[in-house]
């Protein structure tokens, strides 16, 4: 069930081999496999709590895992060889690491004090030792991508939230990830500003060969867009395949109680 | 140290209070300076308040380096020196100000250490402010959103540079009404070396008090005196604040 | 510290600082409880609906928090017997103190009343309960616990500020132990065992506090 639909000579982008998270006695994610194929875009459903947020802060490196292995394009991410065998990656293994991946919050987290092109600039700056100039190239480039071409030197608080997300899009993506984590993107926003932050998304799909995992609650955007579903549930993958497969004809009685909750909410 | 004051830079009374206050410290300085022999004492007590300046704008200083130095080893210092820090700021809030400043004066010298009064006053006041406004940063850091720092971490932003780019410009900010709040305290704290024989606007206020027996209109002069000097705190700190505001541009949604 | 510290004088001094300190918690209660008073009183004038009644309370509080405590004890005291009124040290005292502090509690409880959502007053007026009992039975009950904490934090502040009382004389702990050090020339003990005496009662008093909020679910205002 958890075999991944890239043929399996590729090096998985992505690979959870058996990973654990804990909190306390709460066991978040339950040994979890998955593998993610470069390119592949795969969105991740489920209930609340289940661990899907999680699976995205592990992977981003803002939280340790009690148990198994993360790697990035085979090599491995929570952890760094040494000898023979692996030891827990010291800070700067994860900030080389870290580099490949990129996230976007649920609440944007933009930078209150920095303009959105401001925003871009400074990890490009200060973390790939870009120049000022060539930094504010790329940030202007990105964010004329996003459409937000005329508010480069606008605030956050004087953005719309969809605005803002975009923003938070495109300071990701000037550290130029291999890897984009996104994680529920427009659940914060207002539905009318949904679409605006969806279509740079799909703009992103389709242009770049960005490998992304998404947690969404927009049931008909994993369908459209998505490569491949998983379906969480108590930290584990309860169930997983093609969109038509999953929306189409879910096999176990979790993902159908899941999927006529949601479609009854709407 | 009154705790938790919303004080005259809070956002509490706003202008119209301050309007108001103006308006009572002009009353009273008109009604005083009808007074006779007003001319008389004016000059002496305008000599104590600069001396009350001096140990105002000193303990100050004292105050913010030592906040800085020990909201730094609280947060970011191996042990050792963390309890050091942590001691401090609770033996300086849990003790009386008054106690610190007899302490600097009359015990230190028992240990070898003599103090001026001056010297014992800046530095008792400057660090019994010192170790509230270490609250103050460790609040006002800590209340950065922890998004801020998740957001910089995905980006791959260091420990030391999200610090210093992202999370003090935004506490920054948020920590200015709290220490005009301290800087008053302070201000009204240095009347407290009067009675270490620093002659200073309280002690002046005394004095010509015991002399000329004008107890209404000199203790009333000095309270306006008083009343003027926090005023031009809070009128500076406002300004302080909307220069530093403008540049953060703080936003409901901005978090 | 060995050689400047003599357990026999502290001894000696310790029965006198013990009677001394009960001057000190007394002057702390009974201080307080004239802030409780008269910082009701102080707020109830701030949100009248005269306005001048309501700028001149604002006038009023900033200006006593905007200036010295000494000061003002040192105005009541030496001023008022021009007024005719002259009242022993302690008293003087006390009522600046209740002055000073009131102003600050009035700012507590006028934030505690503005915190209670307008939807109560709302709610209350649709059921067509009258102002007064709204403000007694549907606002305060709410109010009031979350502002405890903070109050408790005043308390603290005040406890510590009674050693200005020393300043015209009133035998507390500070005025004792200055009188004991300079008729020993022995500082070290006196003054030290009054800082001690302050930092375990402000220690004690914040520990409870902080339990206060738990068990309120409320947070003071950060101590500043
Ligand atoms: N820092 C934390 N401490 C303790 N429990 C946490 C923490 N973060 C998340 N959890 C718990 O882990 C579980 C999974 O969380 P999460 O991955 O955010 O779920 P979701 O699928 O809704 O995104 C939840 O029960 C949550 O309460
Ligand atoms: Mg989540």
């Amino acid at each position: 069930m958890n075999e991944s639909p890239a043929s399996s000579s590729e090096t998985p982008m992505v690979r959870f081999e058996r990973v654990s998270k804990r909190y306390g006695a709460l066991t978040v994610l339950d040994q979890l496999d998955l593998d993610v194929a470069s390119g592949e875009k795969v969105a991740i459903i489920g209930p609340s709590g289940s661990g899907k947020t999680t699976v995205l802060r592990v992977l981003m490196a803002l939280e340790r895992i009690d148990d198994g292995v993360i790697h990035i394009d085979g090599e491995p991410l929570t952890h760094m060889p040494q000898g023979d065998g692996l030891v827990p990656a010291d800070a700067r293994h994860l900030r080389k690491m870290r580099s490949h991946i990129g996230m976007v919050f649920q609440h944007f987290n933009l930078f209150p004090h920095m303009s959105a092109v401001q925003n871009c600039m400074e990890a490009p700056m200060s973390v790939l030792g870009l120049g000022k100039e060539e930094a504010h190239t790329r940030a202007a480039e990105l964010l004329t991508m996003v459409g937000l071409a005329d508010k480069l030197d606008h605030h956050p608080a004087q953005l719309s939230g969809g605005q803002q997300q975009r923003v938070a899009i495109a300071r990701a993506l000037a550290m130029r990830p291999r890897v984009m984590l996104f994680d529920e993107v427009t659940s914060a926003l207002d539905p009318e500003l949904c679409g605006e932050v969806l279509n740079v998304i799909r703009e992103l799909g389709s242009a770049h060969q960005l490998t992304m995992l998404m947690v969404t609650h927009q049931m008909g955007f994993a369908r459209e867009f998505a490569d491949r579903v998983c379906f969480f549930d108590a930290g584990r993958i309860a169930e997983q395949g093609s969109p038509e497969e999953l929306f189409g004809n879910p096999q176990h009685e979790r993902t159908q109680q899941f999927l006529r909750a949601v479609m009854e909410a709407i | 140290m009154p705790a938790n004051r919303t004080g005259p830079t809070g956002s509490s009374p706003a202008a119209g209070a301050l309007a108001a206050v103006a308006i009572l410290g002009f009353a009273g300085g008109l009604l005083v300076s009808s007074f006779a022999g007003f001319r008389d004492f004016l000059p002496e007590l305008l000599r104590g308040a600069a001396t009350t300046v001096q140990v105002a704008a000193g303990g100050s200083l004292v105050a913010v380096v030592a906040a800085l130095l020990a909201t730094t080893a609280r947060l970011y210092a191996p042990l050792p020196l963390r309890w050091l820090a942590v001691a401090y700021v609770e033996l300086f809030r849990g003790t009386s100000a008054l106690v610190q400043l007899f302490w600097l004066f009359f015990v230190l010298p028992m240990l070898g250490i003599s103090l001026s009064p001056m010297t014992a006053g800046i530095a008792a006041l400057g660090l019994n402010i010192g170790a509230y406004g270490s609250e103050v940063m460790r609040g006002a850091i800590e209340a950065v959103p922890r998004g801020q720092w998740e957001a910089a971490s995905a980006l791959n932003l260091g420990r030391f540079r999200t610090l210093r780019r992202i999370v003090l410009p935004q506490a920054f900010v948020a920590m200015i009404p709290p220490w005009g709040n301290l800087f008053i305290e302070l201000l009204k704290a240095t009347s407290l070396v009067s009675l270490i024989t620093l002659s200073d606007l309280a002690f002046k206020a005394q004095q010509l008090n015991q002399t000329t027996l004008r107890t209404v209109e000199i203790f009333g002069i000095v309270l306006l005196i008083y009343l003027a000097l926090s005023l031009l705190v809070t009128l500076a700190m406002r300004a302080l604040e909307r220069r530093a505001g403008r540049r953060l541009l703080r936003g409901k949604e901005a978090r | 510290m060995n050689a400047h510290w003599d357990w026999n004088y502290v001894h000696e001094i310790l029965p006198i600082l013990g009677e001394a300190a009960l001057i000190t918690l007394q002057a702390t209660l009974l201080g307080f409880a004239l802030a409780l008073v008269i910082g009701l009183v102080l707020a109830v004038c701030r949100m009248a609906a005269n306005p001048l009644v309501r700028h001149a309370a604002a006038a009023v509080v900033e200006f006593i928090r905007s200036t010295p405590l000494l000061i003002q004890i040192f105005f009541l005291y030496y001023g008022l017997p021009e007024f005719g009124l002259a009242l022993d040290a302690m008293l003087a005292g006390l009522i600046a103190i209740g002055l000073h502090y009131g102003a600050y509690c009035a700012e507590v409880y006028r934030a505690g009343i503005d915190n209670v959502p307008r939807g109560q007053w709302e709610a209350a007026a649709a059921l067509n309960l009258p102002p007064q009992a709204t403000f007694r039975r549907i606002i305060l009950p709410q109010a009031i616990p979350p502002i405890v904490p903070a109050l408790g934090n005043y308390l603290v502040a005040l406890f510590k500020e009674t050693p200005l009382l020393s300043a015209i004389g009133v035998l507390e702990l500070m005025q004792t132990a200055k009188i004991l050090g300079s008729e020993s020339f022995q500082y070290t003990e006196p003054i030290t065992l009054v800082g001690l005496y302050f930092l375990v009662f402000s220690l004690l008093a914040s520990a409870l506090i902080r339990l206060l909020e738990r068990r309120l679910g409320v947070r003071a205002a950060p101590r500043s």
